[in-house]
């Protein structure tokens, strides 16, 4: 049976989407037959970041109202083995969600993949609820910012009550922290929260750091997941990220700043 | 100037950072919302149940009444102003202030 992990984080703009487009990607690198599904239905976006928006006949909503088979609606990836995109529709809204629709295809998926990975929208209401209410893992990403942290705990308060894990009474959601857009200079600056101060104040397992990146830009604008740019800091922390979910001890990577050599430091201080 | 910092070590981060500041607010503001997550919103009704106990006594204007929580560390203060009507035209004001201090867990 596969697991269901939900991407949520109640803010939006944390990087969201381009964590399931990495975690998605990385898994399947890793061998393991994964599944991402776009739950922010009316604001489609995870097909342009996984780079197969022209590819898109059927979605999610479709399926779940029977106007298309599921096999129909699975988009396979191209560059990597055993990925797969299930996206959302671009015209429905959040309504279109009905958890006895999402349970069946949620099932079905179950089946055939080894990891189920749900791309939330930004909110509480209905479509970030139905998100997270199947899963059985939640990686809650967060920036090192005060709206994001606060709105990740008001997170962390759903999955512990609002989950079927939660209303079934059966042990509950596994969480993970993903710190993203997080800049060392800053924090050693003492502009923005450490990696400490967070973990401290959401009392979560760590499970990465990914640093603020021009390569994520870069990568959403060709639709080639960030994880794939093994040369970036953040496709290297993406890639632990995922090894450290299958279970690999791995050190943290990118939550100092990088050591500059004397000449960069001269040529930085006069600029 | 700039060649003579160039050779100080960093300054580690001040107390009075902002981050600092940011970790403190986060702390006590979300301490309190962990606290009345699933419990009801009881604001609206406290003011409704006090405002018709005090309208029992006095004429009391419903758009005049202020209440205003400040939560912080150690305590939070729960302040109620109800501004009262003077008997006589001439505009003298009389305020009742009730005050109610809890300390929080």
């Amino acid at each position: 049976m596969g697991q269901i992990i939900v991407m949520t984080s109640g803010k939006g703009g944390v990087g969201k989407t381009t964590s399931s487009a990495a975690f998605a990607t990385g898994f399947a690198l890793r061998g393991h037959k994964t599944v991402v599904i776009d739950f922010d239905v009316g604001l489609r976006n995870l097909d342009l970041v996984m780079g197969c928006e022209r590819r898109v006949v059927f979605d999610f909503i479709n399926v779940i109202n029977g106007e298309a088979k599921l096999y129909q609606a699975l988009i396979k990836d191209k560059r990597v083995e055993n990925l797969y995109i299930l996206p959302t529709s671009q015209t429905r809204d959040k309504d279109a969600l009905t958890k006895e629709g999402v349970e069946a295809v949620m099932d079905e998926l179950r089946k055939e993949f080894e990891f189920i990975i749900c791309d939330s929208p930004a909110g509480i209401e209905k479509g970030a609820l139905m998100a997270l209410y199947f899963a059985d893992q939640a990686v809650v990403v967060t920036n090192p910012e005060v709206s994001s942290v606060r709105d990740s705990d008001r997170i962390l308060g759903m999955l512990a009550a609002r989950s079927r894990r939660a209303e079934l009474g059966q042990p509950p959601v596994i969480e993970h922290l993903l710190l993203t857009r997080y800049d060392p200079i800053r924090v050693e600056r003492g502009e923005m929260l450490n990696v400490n101060d967070v973990l401290e104040i959401l009392a979560i397992p760590l499970l990465g750091v990914i640093p603020e990146s021009q390569a994520v830009l870069r990568a959403s604008n060709v639709g080639v997941p960030v994880i794939l740019d093994d040369t970036s800091n953040a496709g290297m922390a993406y890639a632990d990220a995922v090894a450290r979910f299958l279970g690999e001890q791995l050190e943290h990577r990118f939550v100092k700043p990088e050591k500059r050599g004397l000449f960069s430091r001269l040529l930085g201080r006069t600029a | 100037m700039r060649i003579f910092n160039f050779f100080r070590p960093a300054q580690p981060p001040k107390v009075e950072s902002s981050a600092h500041h940011a970790k403190e607010r986060l702390q006590i503001v979300m301490a309190h919302e962990r606290a009345s997550r699933d419990g009801p919103d009881f604001l609206p009704l406290l003011q409704q149940e006090l405002l018709a106990v005090i309208a029992k006594y006095v004429d009391v204007d419903q758009n005049k009444v202020e209440v205003k929580l400040d939560r912080s560390n150690e305590i939070s203060t729960l302040e109620v102003n109800i501004e009262l009507p003077s008997r006589r035209p001439e505009p003298r004001r009389q305020r009742a202030a009730l005050q109610g201090a809890a300390s929080t867990p």
